[in-house]
């Protein structure tokens, strides 16, 4: 396959809705809107196409795309720094995620009337970083793009954010960026010991780096990059963060932004660094573990709805970090299933809450009661989502942390027990807040609350799609993960994965 | 000996050009002042792109004193665009608060001529000299709102501490010149290696030995003068810790001229240390790399934790110039004298951060000067809701601040990510390290400020929206739009600069192949 061209749309395609947006002027605030609509909608076709089009029997990188930016001059050899797109088995998912997410948060931002025009080309520039991530295969470009991805996260949440913002937006700045800086010298640290001249990250896989330099290095992207997933101990910007931020840079943040931490481990630290895996992989692990059950602890004490979501979220990354902890096939590909399964879930979290808290401009659980009365596809969208996050079958959450327990069982059980105590946990919460808020006796304050509006609906509809589809049918995703995760290095083969097909024997 | 004279016409343009202006306002006494700046600029201009095409190819010397190589001939034609912008900018600011506007100009021209012949100096006494007029008339400019007692206290700080600089680079030099016997970079270069080694010979029949002599002998010499040469550089590049006139003179000189100095004078500053470390001082790199890198790093963490406690922005971009002078110095230290191609990448990483951060600032003081000319206050509280007021100079501080923290997009991480590079490839990982982490620690400063713009509503009497004046505009869209495109399309502009660094180079080329060769 090798149309490079869908990848480079990704980046065209926001990067162009942002300069022509920076060209409307302000009054005009539904042409501003409609730019973002009609940007997020080609993107996210285009996102499908390519994750339709994948082809996973082949499997590796795929829609190879490069173009030299600056080669053969001082110490840069040939492809020195070049804009090098690739997309694999993990990031095709990925990639889609974001065009799910990103669609989705134009959708429930119509409601936005302060700065309509900065407030999307901030969003378009994180919208683009995050592709950028995605799809970079070449360090300069990938950092450039991470740190694009997290930019604008500071003025988005200082301007259009809420509860204690200016702490949050500051607090969440420093800590991502400060991840960044151990990013940033891992990154020289590998261009220099490869001695390659290239920043391409085809070439820096084939070099092997030795152990001690692996092991050396391997901590500084597994905790830069950490952070940004919210890695225990480091996790505390995030749920600041998340209740800080207006809903849809919150649906983006922990939907897709966070996603990038865990994935950058996968391409920085699994990838090039594979010697440094057997040494810290169990440190990720046992974190991981330690992040789940503590996020789940938290969010059964919090009152604010935000702050609910935001704890489960390092749970669920907790999850995450433990799948790509086992380093076997099953609990890799569960990690990689669950960042497209928390993804979408936690986006729908952020957006139901949004969409209530408008209104009600509280989102503390204590005061809301029998909301079914009065918002009814409110509480079923919010309880799907509740469902898929304490692992109900048939809904994605199963798939993954089903396939991340299995691995976890084979590498370190005690910490596959603990995985499973804190899917409890969630399941405690969840339950509790359905119960109160949703349904319980109704509390005739909200008599006036309305049924979300029809664009929240829409941005719903798109999210639990995906939820249900992979549920039921995990193939899709598994085919393509399956086999790149397969030839990650350092990555046991314990057994075959739980699809359809496998159970049906066909 | 022959001298080309037809090789530093720019020069003598320059000189011609700011007499003309100071005399013209004598001529005409009745013309609008804001003319005198507008035909400074239209002279700068001129006489910018004419040597950009007239020089471009020449690679010629003056003597022994000057060289009009490319990058000479780059610098020129920089350091003419500094000027430009700084004399575009300041216009309106000379129009409402400063008198005597011709001088104002003519002494910016004056300085730009210093600023020229010092990257153009092949010798040591030229270079102090070009120094000497560049400093003399940033003294005078600093002080020139002469009714200001800020204005006069960082004019008077400034020329103490430049003149006591001044001194010890004197100092330096003559103790360089006792050890080689020369002043001039081409000579002192093999010097370097053999003059310390003729002057240990010397001394040891003096002292009546007859045995060994040790080329060590004469070392303590070369060491005490590279020692204080690089001292009265640091004074003059504000290199902590001979910085502490910078946030006074920053804070009292008149807007443009604050501009011009954290931009123009740490450019030529710039391009002396460069061409004095790469051509004369490479081979004894071993001897000095480590205090500068101790300088570099020192600068960066000073700088930057210094600039985080600042109320005025006048001051917290003092600071904030600082440490950017830190950044630069990593390109000094990544210099290596056994590896040629890592030293040319090096300068050229150098040079390219060097353009990148005087385009940014530039941006910022322009957009500062904006608001100057509307409002008259320069704390950072008073950017409170700068956005709602007027959109695109906020835009602009915020692009450029972003930009000078080194965040994607903007010139600041392209630059950045090249100069640390050099460092991290010749071994320094702790300086890089130790830059990447001060550059993290300067985005939250920057943060503080955009906070103010976009995070609040304006305060107090005047909440209106305002305009800018259209020469001014037209520059900040220039300014930005460079900023965006050395962030996002660098290769250009290095190719450029990796073409003009070649030269500085040749000399030890030449001296590592001779060595080689025996």
């Amino acid at each position: 396959m090798d149309a490079g061209e869908a990848l480079l749309l990704l980046l065209l395609i926001p990067g162009a809705a942002m300069l022509l947006t920076i060209l409307v002027p302000s009054r005009h605030a539904n042409v501003v809107r409609w730019i973002a609509l009609i940007a997020t909608t080609a993107t996210l076709i285009d996102s499908i196409w390519i994750f339709a089009v994948y082809d996973f029997a082949q499997g590796g990188y795929q829609f190879d795309l490069q173009y030299p930016w600056i080669e053969n001059i001082g110490f840069l050899g040939e492809n020195g720094i070049s804009l090098h797109l690739a997309v694999d088995g993990i990031a095709a998912p990925m990639v889609l995620l974001n065009g799910l997410v990103g669609f989705a948060g134009v959708l429930v931002s119509w409601k936005i009337t302060h700065r309509v025009k900065d407030f999307f080309i901030l969003f378009m520039a994180l919208f683009t970083g995050v592709y950028g991530v995605y799809i970079g295969q070449d360090l300069f470009f990938w950092f450039f793009a991470y740190e694009l991805a997290v930019l604008p996260m500071y003025l988005l949440i200082v301007i259009w954010g809420s509860t204690n913002k200016e702490y949050g937006a500051m607090k969440l700045t420093m800590v991502l960026v400060g991840g960044s800086v151990l990013i940033f010298v891992g990154i020289f640290a590998v261009f220099a010991e490869a001695g390659a001249g290239t920043f391409d990250m085809a070439v820096l896989r084939d070099i092997e780096f030795g152990r001690g330099f692996a092991n050396t290095f391997f901590p500084f992207f597994m905790i830069g990059c950490g952070i940004l997933a919210g890695l225990f101990p480091f996790h505390t910007w995030s749920p600041d963060g998340h209740v800080a931020a207006p809903t849809a840079v919150s649906m983006l943040h922990a939907g897709v932004l966070m996603k990038l931490g865990a994935f950058g481990i996968i391409r920085l630290g699994m990838e090039i660094l594979p010697a440094g895996t057997d040494f810290w992989m169990p440190v990720l692990l046992v974190l991981g573990g330690v992040a789940a059950v503590y996020g789940a602890i938290s969010a059964i004490h919090q009152t604010d709805l935000k702050f609910v979501i935001g704890y489960s979220s390092v749970s669920h990354m907790g999850f995450v970090l433990m799948g790509l902890g086992t380093m076997n096939n099953i609990g890799v590909n569960g990690a990689v299933l669950q960042m497209f399964s928390h993804g979408v879930m936690t986006a729908l979290f952020f957006a139901m809450v949004g969409g209530l808290y408008d209104q009600a401009h509280t989102r503390d659980i204590r005061v809301f009661g029998g909301l079914v009365r009065k918002m009814p596809l409110f509480v079923i969208f919010f309880g799907i989502a509740g469902l898929t996050s304490l692992g109900l079958p048939g809904l994605s959450g199963f798939v993954a942390e089903f396939h991340i327990f299995v691995g976890a069982i084979d590498t370190f059980p005690l910490f596959a027990a603990l995985g499973i105590l804190s899917a409890a946990l969630t399941a405690i919460y969840v339950l509790r807040l359905m119960g109160r808020a949703a349904l319980g006796p109704f509390n005739p304050r909200w008599d006036n609350l309305k049924e979300l509006t029809r664009w929240e609906i829409a941005a719903a509809i798109v999210l639990i799609a995906p939820i249900i589809a992979m549920g039921v049918w995990p193939d899709p995703f598994i085919d393509r993960i399956a086999p790149t995760v397969a030839e990650l290095p350092g990555v046991d083969q314990i057994g075959g994965l739980f699809t359809l097909s496998s159970l049906t024997g066909r | 000996m022959d001298l080309e004279y037809q090789l530093i016409i720019p020069e003598f343009v320059m000189a011609g050009l700011a007499v003309v202006i100071i005399a013209a306002a004598l001529a005409f006494r009745n013309v609008d002042q804001k003319w005198f700046g507008y035909a400074t600029a239209a002279g700068l201009a001129i006489i910018a792109i004419v040597t950009a095409v007239a020089y471009w190819d020449t690679n010629d010397d003056f003597g022994a004193v000057l060289a009009v190589d490319h990058f000479t001939v780059l610098f020129r034609v920089f350091f003419l665009g500094i000027a430009f912008f700084t004399v575009i900018a300041a216009v309106q600011f000379a129009g409402d608060r400063l008198k005597n506007h011709a001088e104002f100009y003519g002494l910016i021209v004056f300085a730009t001529l210093g600023m020229m012949l010092l990257a153009a100096s092949r010798e040591l006494l030229t270079a102090y000299l070009s120094l000497e007029l560049l400093s003399f008339s940033f003294y005078i400019l600093v002080g020139f709102n002469k009714l200001n007692p800020f204005s006069n206290e960082g004019s008077l700080k400034y020329m103490l501490l430049g003149a006591f600089s001044s001194a010890l680079m004197l100092y330096g030099i003559s103790l360089i010149y006792g050890v080689t016997g020369t002043t001039t970079y081409s000579a002192i270069g093999p010097d370097v290696v053999e003059g310390t080694r003729n002057i240990a010979e010397q001394l040891a029949s003096f002292a009546g030995g007859s045995g060994g002599v040790d080329p060590d002998g004469a070392r303590p010499g070369l060491l005490i003068g590279l020692v204080l040469i690089t001292a009265g550089l640091g004074f003059k590049v504000s290199a902590v810790p001979f910085h502490q006139w910078t946030p006074d003179a920053y804070q009292g000189a008149p807007l443009p001229i604050t501009a011009f100095l954290s931009a123009g004078g740490k450019a030529a500053a710039f391009a002396f240390f460069l061409r004095l470390f790469s051509e004369a001082f490479l081979p004894a790199a071993a001897e000095w790399v480590w205090f500068v890198a101790i300088l570099a790093a020192v600068t960066m963490i000073v700088g930057n934790l210094m600039a985080l406690q600042q109320t005025n922005f006048k001051r917290l971009m003092a600071y904030s110039s600082i440490s950017q002078v830190g950044y630069l110095l990593v390109g000094i230290v990544a210099l290596d004298a056994a590896n040629i191609t890592q030293s040319q990448d090096a300068a050229s990483a150098l040079v390219l951060h060097l353009i990148g951060y005087v385009t940014t600032n530039i941006a910022v003081f322009a957009a500062i000067i904006a608001f100057y000319n509307r409002t008259g206050r320069d704390d950072i509280v008073d950017l409170r809701g700068l956005a709602e007021r007027q959109p695109f100079l906020a835009f602009a501080i915020a692009a450029a601040l972003f930009s000078l923290a080194g965040m994607p997009l903007f010139a600041g991480f392209a630059t950045k990510f090249i100069i640390f590079q050099a460092a991290f490839n010749n071994g320094f990982l702790w300086l890089g390290a130790i830059g990447v982490t001060a550059s993290f620690v300067s985005l939250y400063y920057y943060l503080m400020v955009i906070k103010q713009m976009y995070l609040y509503e304006p305060e107090g009497s005047d909440r209106e929206r305002f305009h800018v004046s259209r020469p001014l505009a037209g520059a900040l869209v220039v300014l930005v739009a460079g900023v965006l495109f050395i962030g996002l399309y660098p290769t250009p502009l290095f190719d450029v600069i990796h073409s003009s660094t070649e030269g500085l180079f040749e000399q030890a080329a030449a001296l590592s192949a001779s060595v080689v060769g025996n």
